[in-house]
């Protein structure tokens, strides 16, 4: 049993969950926006104006009775993801990677009929997944496929990076690869493993599990001190534009490279969890209180990533 | 920016704290609502007894009553005579209480019972019009008897209860006096003294009062004198001048009316008995509630079956404070926010390892039913109906198969909400499916921890006691409530949770 104390925790700036509730989300990030970042589908379509581009959109299931159709449109499908438009921590996300046959293949390599996708699907309008148990609508987006160069390290599932983004300035960042534990997923509670990435230049930093530091990936072996993201720029410039789009204030933006279609965003959360402290090794405290204390703020997203970059540069 | 906007806030805070607490402390003392459970206070119960023989004619007695008697307050005032009317009248500030009945002849008995509290802080009602002397008329030789004796008093003292006391003293026989001697007979003494501070423009009356001790039976009242200093009535011991009310007496009569008016009787008497008992302060409290002008604060005055529904609400909050302080500053996983709080009322009913022992087998019941539910691909509406009629079949079974076996502890089931435990069964499923049987287990132990927490508290005999009798109280815990949520510290859970950051420091 481990402890650290108190003293010790804030002298390394760690941003704790009352503090980031009261001080940072019921502060910066106003109540009528959540509903766009609760419903992933709103999140598309809203992003897309800003041009920040999103895993194309195959279907989208509104009613009970449209459940059938999804299976005459996932016969000519290889891969697909259903999600909930209102779902939160990756919950009610089936991931296809492949077919055999009439059955499906899911990200985790376990085979799955045509009638438990549609039980999934109805699962997800009944409002099984969604925050506060209302009625969801499905959509069904087309198979991201991670660029080779990060899919390796990851087991099973795409490694997606998250950034932090407080006013529209990306202040940490962490790339979450897919573990045996974590059933194809990124999200941390769930055991994925968790690499924080240096926001000056995109190459990692430390690595948890569990919230415990590792080194190398559980499942794949590899190490994980040398990886370096590329477009890293385009990428942070990717997350501070969805400020403009949201009007959120403090957020977590999900992205992935697609081989094809290069960095793409997976989702919005308002409500982005603490770990990324521990991949990074270092409290986000100090930076968002540089951002507050900002006279004078920059208008771009161009701007703001390259202050981003010039300003938290972990290895110093 | 985050200082100053808060100060308000920790104001109101503090201000809702401080309203709480005074609030009860003042009921506790204008009241005397105990703040413990079994805190017991002496009550006096004192009857008067009047004996008369009736002769034939239309009967009206009308008997002088205690009104606010200083050192005690009335608690209750009760009348048993068969056959009688009767009422208390209040004529001119003095309360008489009065029977009639027509056609009274042979041996007649009215008791008048009385129930007082010692009350040493009790209000002294002023006289609702200043007394004046009244007018005495002296024939020789007393009169110039009477004027010597005053004047010697009064140049022996200089206030009217300096006066009083040496004037008592020269009324001695021992003083040995010749106006003493010739004025004072056993029969008349405390007649005269009245009569001659009211000559000498003192403002005088003969109270009587009763010695109260547990236990007498006819006991008859002792004069007291009192005069009027322009401020309140002072009592003196006639005989020994001695100023003040001795303790346990109790003025019966103060007013200068009689003590007994009785038309259409003969041979009366008035005896009085007395018992000293002790009743729960909570009780007396709630009695005197209904008199007091802060009555309207308690809950006392509502039907007792919703009395008992308050004791029970007024539990919650207890309920959620624990709720607050475990997920907020301890930082426990619950399944559901207030799902631990309804878990604790149960076992309040039920008592806490009957209620632990239901709880967990009906929803390890229910989670093996919901097994096999979800594999049925059912709409989640409906998946959660029939969850709820499992429930019930599982409460029922458990119950039955409890009083077969001689348990009737298994009949407790039944105050378990069941649409709550269908509730927890659904999300404790997905939760399994999703995250794994290990996040189940911290999530189920982590609402069972908060719920026994909240029990514990809940079950407190204290805690029941202060949240029905002093529901302002409240104020105090929504304040903390409040307060809580504007802690932004660590959570407990998060001092382990971070622990490996020690290695960045």
């Amino acid at each position: 049993m481990g402890w650290i104390s108190p003293f010790k925790l804030n002298r390394l700036g760690m941003l704790n969950m009352n503090r980031r509730n009261v001080d940072y989300i019921a502060r910066y990030n106003s109540r009528e926006s959540y509903p766009l970042v609760d419903n992933k589908l709103r999140t598309k379509l809203v992003v897309a104006e800003y041009d920040v581009r999103t895993p194309r959109l195959l279907q989208v299931v509104r009613q009970q009775h449209e459940i059938p159709h999804f299976r005459q449109m996932a016969d000519d499908l290889n891969g697909f993801a259903i999600k909930p438009a209102k779902g939160s921590g990756g919950k009610g996300i089936t991931v296809i990677t492949g077919r055999d046959g009439d059955e499906y293949i899911k990200a985790s390599g376990a085979r799955v009929s045509a009638p438990y996708l549609e039980r999934h699907l109805s699962n997800i309008l009944a409002g099984l997944y969604s925050l506060a148990g209302t009625p969801d609508v499905a959509i069904v987006e087309n198979l991201v496929e991670s660029i080779p160069a990060l899919a390796r390290y990851s087991f099973q599932g795409v490694p997606d990076i998250r950034i932090v983004v407080f006013q529209g300035y990306p202040v940490m960042a962490m790339l979450r690869l897919a573990t045996t534990a974590s059933d194809g997923k990124a999200n941390l509670h769930q055991g994925a493993v968790g690499v924080g990435l240096n926001i000056a230049n995109g190459h990692s930093l430390n690595a948890v599990q569990f919230n415990r530091p590792i080194t190398l990936h559980p499942d794949t072996g590899l190490a994980l001190e040398n990886i370096a993201i590329e477009d890293w720029q385009e990428m942070l410039v990717m997350a501070s534009r969805c400020y403009e789009a949201t009007g959120l204030g403090y957020m977590g933006v999900d992205l992935v490279v697609d081989v094809n279609e290069g960095p793409l965003l997976l989702e919005l959360n308002a409500r982005p969890g603490l770990a990324i402290q521990m991949a990074n090794g270092r409290g986000l405290l100090p930076r968002l209180r540089q951002i507050e204390s900002l006279r004078k703020p920059h208008f771009t997203p161009e701007d703001r990533a390259a202050f981003a970059m010039e300003t938290f540069n972990s290895r110093i | 920016m985050t200082s100053r906007s808060r100060i308000p806030f920790f104001f109101a805070i503090l201000l809702l704290i401080a309203a709480g607490i005074s609030i009860a402390v003042w009921r506790h003392v204008e009241l005397g609502i105990p703040w413990f459970t079994g805190e017991q206070q002496p009550v006096w119960m004192v009857e008067a007894r009047i004996d008369f023989t009736g002769t034939g004619e239309p009967v009206l007695a009308s008997m002088n009553i205690p009104d606010q008697p200083p050192g005690f307050r009335i608690l209750s005032e009760q009348a048993a005579s068969p056959g009688y009317g009767f009422s208390i009248v209040e004529d001119s500030g003095v309360r008489r209480a009065e029977w009639s009945k027509r056609d009274v002849s042979g041996p007649q008995t009215l008791y008048f019972k009385v129930q007082l509290i010692p009350d040493e802080g009790g209000q002294r009602g002023n006289p609702r019009r200043r007394p004046k002397p009244e007018p005495t008329f002296w024939e020789e030789p007393q009169a110039t008897a009477v004027e010597e004796l005053l004047q010697q008093a009064s140049s022996r003292s200089s206030t009217p209860e300096s006066m009083t006391r040496e004037l008592i003293k020269l009324l001695q026989p021992d003083a040995s006096g010749q106006n003493t001697t010739l004025l004072v007979s056993n029969d008349n003494y405390i007649d005269l003294l009245n009569r001659m501070l009211n000559h000498a423009g003192i403002p005088a009356r003969t109270a009587d009062g009763l010695a109260l001790e547990d236990a007498r039976r006819r006991q008859q009242l002792r004069p007291f004198l009192q005069i009027y200093d322009g401020n309140k009535w002072l009592t003196f011991n006639p005989r020994t001048a001695e100023q003040g009310l001795p303790e346990d007496v109790l003025l019966w009569r103060q007013a200068a009316t009689s003590l007994l008016d009785l038309v259409g009787g003969d041979d009366s008497e008035v005896s009085f008995s007395m018992l000293r008992q002790t009743v729960p302060a909570l009780q007396l409290a709630q009695a005197q509630s209904t008199e007091n002008g802060l009555g309207f604060l308690s809950l006392y005055q509502l039907p007792i079956e919703e009395q008992g529904m308050f004791r029970m609400l007024l539990l919650l909050p207890l309920g959620a404070l624990i709720v607050a302080f475990m997920r907020i500053v301890v930082g426990i996983r619950t399944s559901g926010t207030f799902m631990p709080i309804l878990i604790a009322v149960a076992f309040v009913q039920t008592t806490l390892i009957p209620g632990l022992i239901a709880f967990v087998s009906v929803v390890a019941i229910g989670l093996l039913m919901r097994g096999y539910l979800s594999s049925l691909n059912l709409l989640l509406v409906s998946r959660i109906s029939a969850l709820i009629i499992l429930v019930i079949f599982i409460t029922a079974g458990l119950s039955i198969a409890g009083y077969h076996m001689g348990f009737n502890t298994g009949m407790t089931v039944t105050f378990f909400p069941m649409v709550i435990i269908a509730w927890t069964i659904e999300r404790m499923s997905i939760l399994w499916e999703e995250e794994g049987a290990r996040e189940v287990f911290v999530q189920g132990a982590g609402s069972l921890f908060v719920a026994v927490c909240a029990f514990l508290m809940m079950s407190a005999p204290l805690a029941s006691h202060l949240t029905f009798n002093f529901p302002e109280l409240h104020l105090a815990v929504l304040g903390l409530i409040l307060l809580m949520g504007q802690y932004t510290g660590y959570k407990l859970s998060e001092l382990r949770r971070f622990h490996p950051m020690k290695a960045y420091d």
